[in-house]
């Protein structure tokens, strides 16, 4: 049987939102275990102090593509059987930036909002209200957005095609640049933590 | 309170999250479009043919079918459920303002609503957000994704020396 499920089996819509709701609280429950509550566990990566969030990131990143790519390699999950992303350049850049500007000034990103309001966090519920007004600001600007919010359409791109190389390579290469960069920042949190702990003995 | 996970742990747990979502829908993970959905049925609320005729939400109301009942919807209903559970049960369940030792409580308020709107622009213009763009573009190695995660960082970093009385 081929996944995704859906595809291979007469799932309905009801079934369907189920399986999303039990995804988002495994979801959730891992993003609150995770630290990503609390704003300062988040920020502290800007100022080198905790590479958390890096941590989980990439590896959660490593561990979903090894995933992909080996279902895909075994032919149990075909990749062009799921919901690849489509790439907009520009977009996916700007829109990058404000998302990065967002969490080091509001401390959180969409979803990790979510989870600190419901731990108790007001700042987290004031980033939620925050989101909604965004969201709703561009809705309402969205004639004078839509051309540059469609503009830089690649279709379907990935890496490896990008590149011109087999997935096969690119897996490893991309594993590769997580464990070198996370061995990097390592170091710089080495480095932070001591100079810290000089200025509070020198106190 | 019961400590984090280890990260790697946890980004283990979040990798498995996301490839048990692609196994069974074949979609990834989110949280963006969901505050898109539900402002989009509020909108509808205040003015049918307004939200109707918007190029941005107007796709999501077809007769007979709320923009609620949609898969993003029901997985944020989750995320909220299990960061409740996770923090229930970590006995970190708490009314709290999270804030560095050189802020106030409510410029940090101010702050958080700040980012929340960049926040909000940024998803909507970038189609996701770090979950449902970086995590999930960024294992499917899609182009837009890695860019996506490139520029957020980057921007963050960048930024970082700004508010830094909010957090050191």
């Amino acid at each position: 049987m081929e996944a995704p499920l859906v595809l291979s089996t007469n799932m309905g819509h009801g079934a369907q939102m189920v399986i999303a709701l039990l995804v988002g609280l495994g979801f959730g429950f891992v993003l609150e275990r995770a630290g990503f509550g609390r704003a300062d566990n988040i920020t502290a990566l800007f100022y080198g102090r905790d590479f958390r969030v890096m941590r989980v990131m990439f590896t959660a990143v490593v561990t979903g593509m090894v995933g992909v790519y080996g279902l895909d390699l075994v032919g149990v999950m075909p990749i062009g059987n799921i919901g690849l992303l489509p790439t907009y350049l520009g977009p996916a850049a700007l829109g990058g930036a404000l998302v990065g500007a967002g969490m080091v000034v509001g401390g959180y990103c969409p979803g990790t909002s979510l989870v600190a309001t419901v731990s108790g966090k007001l700042d987290g519920l004031f980033y939620v209200a925050g989101l909604f007004l965004g969201t709703l600001a561009v809705t309402v600007s969205y004639d004078w957005l839509a051309g540059f919010v469609d503009s830089g359409a690649m279709g379907r791109v990935l890496l490896h095609e990008y590149l011109g190389v087999p997935s096969a390579v690119i897996v490893p290469l991309v594993a590769g640049f997580a464990v070198f960069s996370l061995w990097g920042a390592g170091r710089i949190e080495g480095l932070v933590r001591a100079r810290l702990a000089g200025k509070e003995v020198s106190r | 309170m019961k400590p984090f996970w280890n990260p790697y742990v946890a980004g283990i747990a979040l990798g498995l999250v996301l490839l048990a979502s692609f196994v069974t829908t074949g979609k990834g993970l989110g949280a963006s479009g969901a505050v898109k959905h539900v402002g989009a049925a509020l909108l509808h609320r205040a003015s049918p043919t307004w939200a109707e005729e918007n190029a941005n939400i107007g796709g999501y109301f077809t007769p007979g079918h709320s923009p609620l009942d949609s898969w993003i919807v029901f997985l944020v209903l989750g995320v909220a459920v299990g960061g409740f559970i996770g923090a229930l049960t970590a006995g970190r369940l708490r009314r709290e303002t999270v804030r560095g030792p050189r802020i106030g409580r409510d410029p940090r308020l101010v702050l958080a609503l700040v980012g929340g709107v960049l926040g909000g622009v940024g998803a909507q213009i970038a189609r996701g957000c770090t979950s449902g763009q970086a995590v999930t573009g960024g294992a499917q190695l899609a182009l837009g994704s890695w860019v996506f995660m490139f520029a957020a960082f980057g921007a963050a970093y960048g930024l970082a020396y700004f508010v830094r009385r909010q957090w050191t």
